[in-house]
């Protein structure tokens, strides 16, 4: 049987072997979800580095998201391989010069620190649950102890310790990852449209506000499921940070879009003659307008006016969903549209993502979901909100 | 008394097989780490499966990779758009029979009177396959033949095997490198099938094969010139618009090419250094 191959329609001068269409929706997913990676983790960070009190109640949340997410990472990569059996093949004989071959020591630190970030955060919870606990239920989390039951005030005392220096190394392994995947596209200098020294901290910024967004999606939600009073504070200290994080993303992208066509270099008409046609409603419309200046104008808004109560509550989370909907048109306006611009600079195509398959809309769908329900499992193992977390446990102490 | 004998002989052949199996782990592993000396023969004799065409007699005996350094010209003002090289080339190797992955195409530019954009298209295009009748065949159709041509020309492609090659930059496996004569294969049994290479080669000179779940593009006929052929393309050109040499050699068909004429190579400000060298092209190209 011969290998079914979709060529896609395309419009002026193509190579040839441009015209099958090979980056498809899955490597858009998966910068997607190596950012909201990141941008947890920043919430993470916020209070256990920075000390932002107001996002305490999701600190740990922020933990378990981004451990969950990290978890999916590189599920897009592997169904996109043609060989996955052979993907260690980058770990274990990389190729330096590669930007990809760093990935797997990079996730792979990563996730290492992110377990250990979170064993630390837990480790009294874990403690009190196999002290408690029996069965099989018992025995996971005596596993987990790994023989310390030691919930000393100076045991706890070293665990933060810990925790601090995890979170500390955690803020440049975390936001490294995501900048790298912007370098990935940014260092290729066959397409103009992915050629730029900014990628990286165009994907960086773009991660932070999808990642905080998402914190705060999922922290109103999880207060709408477990009937309890959502903590205004910490809705608007999300509220402060995707805003201010969205103002340097914005004029970010802005100025890389200034630069191509201020430079003007071989094939900005077609450049132009895309952003004019095709790209018009998902970069201008969808990503900028609806996704980014709307939330944008939004926050300024509430903030300015001092909104609160249940007002700040919808604002915020409606402009957080808006976001994280900018922030994957944004790696689609990347990933797919660079490809939609032909390299030969005269020519244009258009990628059409299929429902089924491998790589189909689908399979992205279910890839999005399943860290959530992953998150939604670990959550009942791991409360995030239930059990005070260890700084609190500090400051606990340091009243008695 | 029996039962005993089979035993021993059971246990015999085991620790045969254990030993066998210990051993090949052991060359496999060092062969992978890259821990072979650059002396030996494994490293020296060109690397196995670049080859889909090649056959069993694939890496060339006695072929020393040191002693040469090859490039490729392409005459524009001589090709005539036949597409010989392109069926050849597909199989040559056994590069999918369709019309959207090749490992050489030849594209035709033509200006007409009164327009100022140039019309560009290769063999590819739906006008040009509905004139073959196939996916499989290739022609120009002749869809100008009423029309006021001002300029016309024909430009073959290929892979540039550039000197400093993005593709070969980017593999995070390794699985395409540049040899010591100066082409650039891929590893087929070693690439893993992202695609990066894909999408960082300026030219569009590399595709994915479906089937083999692997890039493939273009090997100047590897597993030919190392046994002192020409490639496949070269071969059948009935014009001499194609042409291959090793330019260590001051009078080989390239190196007189490039001596005798100012040429040019496509994209130069990317750094790539191409080895394809062109002759006729137009500022149009490429």
């Amino acid at each position: 049987m011969e290998p079914v191959i979709h060529a896609v329609p395309y419009l002026g001068w193509v190579y040839p072997n441009e015209t099958i269409f090979e980056w498809s929706v899955l490597i858009a997913v998966y910068p997607y979800l190596t950012g909201l990676v990141a941008g947890a983790f920043t919430v993470s960070s916020l209070y256990q580095v920075f000390g932002f009190q107001r996002l305490k109640p999701v600190a740990h949340l922020a933990l378990l998201t981004s451990l969950c997410f990290m978890i999916f990472v590189p599920t897009p990569l592997l169904l996109h391989l043609g060989h996955p059996e052979r993907a260690f093949n980058a770990t274990l004989t990389p190729h330096w010069t590669s930007a990809m071959a760093a990935f797997g020591y990079f996730a792979s630190f990563y996730v290492v620190l992110l377990i250990l970030e979170t064993w630390f955060a837990y480790r009294p919870f874990i403690v009190e649950q196999a002290q408690k606990r029996t069965g099989l239920l018992g025995t996971f989390y005596r596993l987990l102890t790994l023989g310390s039951y030691d919930v000393s005030d100076k045991a706890i005392a070293y665990d933060q310790k810990w925790i601090l220096w995890l979170a500390i190394t955690g803020i440049p392994a975390a936001h490294g990852l995501h900048g790298y995947v912007g370098f990935m596209y940014g260092s290729l200098k066959s397409r103009e449209w992915w050629s730029s020294d900014l990628m990286p901290v165009i994907f960086l910024f773009s991660a932070i506000i999808s990642g905080v967004s998402l914190l705060a999606v999922l922290y109103v939600a999880s207060c709408k499921l477990r009937r309890i009073p959502i903590d205004v504070a910490c809705v608007k200290g999300l509220a402060y940070t995707i805003w201010a994080f969205i103002m340097v993303a914005l004029t970010l992208e802005g100025l890389e879009f200034a630069n191509i066509v201020y430079k003007g270099r071989e094939g900005v008409e077609m450049i132009m003659q895309y952003v004019t046609g095709p790209l018009l409603v998902p970069y201008f419309i969808l990503q900028f307008a609806v996704g980014a200046f709307a939330p944008f104008l939004w926050l300024s808004y509430m903030i300015w006016r001092g909104t609160t109560g249940r007002a700040l509550v919808i604002g915020v989370t409606i402009s957080a969903c808006l976001v994280l909907f900018s922030v994957f048109m944004m790696r689609w306006n990347v990933v797919i549209g660079g490809q939609e611009i032909s390299k030969t600079g005269k020519g244009l195509l258009f990628y059409h993502m299929f429902v089924g398959g491998k790589e189909g809309a689908l399979v992205a769908i279910a890839l999005c979901i399943a860290p959530l329900v992953m998150l939604l499992g670990l959550s009942r193992l791991f409360p995030p909100w239930v059990h005070g977390t260890v700084s609190s446990r500090v400051v606990a102490l340091g009243e008695q | 008394m029996k039962e005993k004998t089979t035993l021993d002989a059971r246990r015999a052949f085991l620790g045969k097989l254990g030993l066998a199996a210990t051993c090949t782990g052991a060359v496999v592993g060092i062969g992978a780490l890259g821990a072979l000396p650059s002396g030996t023969a494994a490293a020296k004799s060109a690397p196995g499966n670049a080859e889909s065409g090649a056959g069993s007699s694939f890496p060339t005996p006695d072929y020393d990779w040191t002693k040469h350094e090859w490039a490729f010209g392409v005459d524009a003002t001589k090709c005539i758009g036949c597409l010989r090289c392109v069926e050849a080339c597909k199989r040559e190797n056994d590069v999918p029979r369709n019309a959207h992955q090749f490992r050489t195409w030849v594209e035709r530019y033509v200006y007409l009177e009164g327009e100022d954009k140039v019309r560009i298209d290769s063999q590819n295009d739906a006008a040009n396959i509905e004139a073959s009748g196939s996916e499989k065949e290739y022609r120009f159709a002749n869809r100008y033949k009423d029309a006021k041509a001002e300029k016309a020309f024909f430009v073959p492609k290929l892979c540039n095997h550039c000197t400093h090659p993005t593709c070969v930059q980017v593999c995070p496996v390794g699985a395409t490198y540049r040899t010591k004569d100066g082409v650039v294969l891929i590893d087929h049994d070693y690439c893993i099938g992202c695609r990066y290479c894909v999408q960082a080669c300026p030219y569009g000179a590399r595709f994915f094969d479906e089937e083999k779940g692997v890039s493939d593009k273009c090997t100047w006929c590897y597993h030919r010139i190392t046994k002192g052929l020409q490639p496949a393309c070269v071969e059948v050109c009935p014009v001499g618009a194609r042409v291959f040499g090793d330019t260590r050699d001051r009078q080989s068909p390239i190196s007189l090419f490039i001596r005798n004429n100012r040429v040019q190579v496509l994209r130069p400000e990317t750094g790539n250094a191409p080895n394809v060298f062109y002759v006729g092209i137009d500022k149009e190209v490429n």
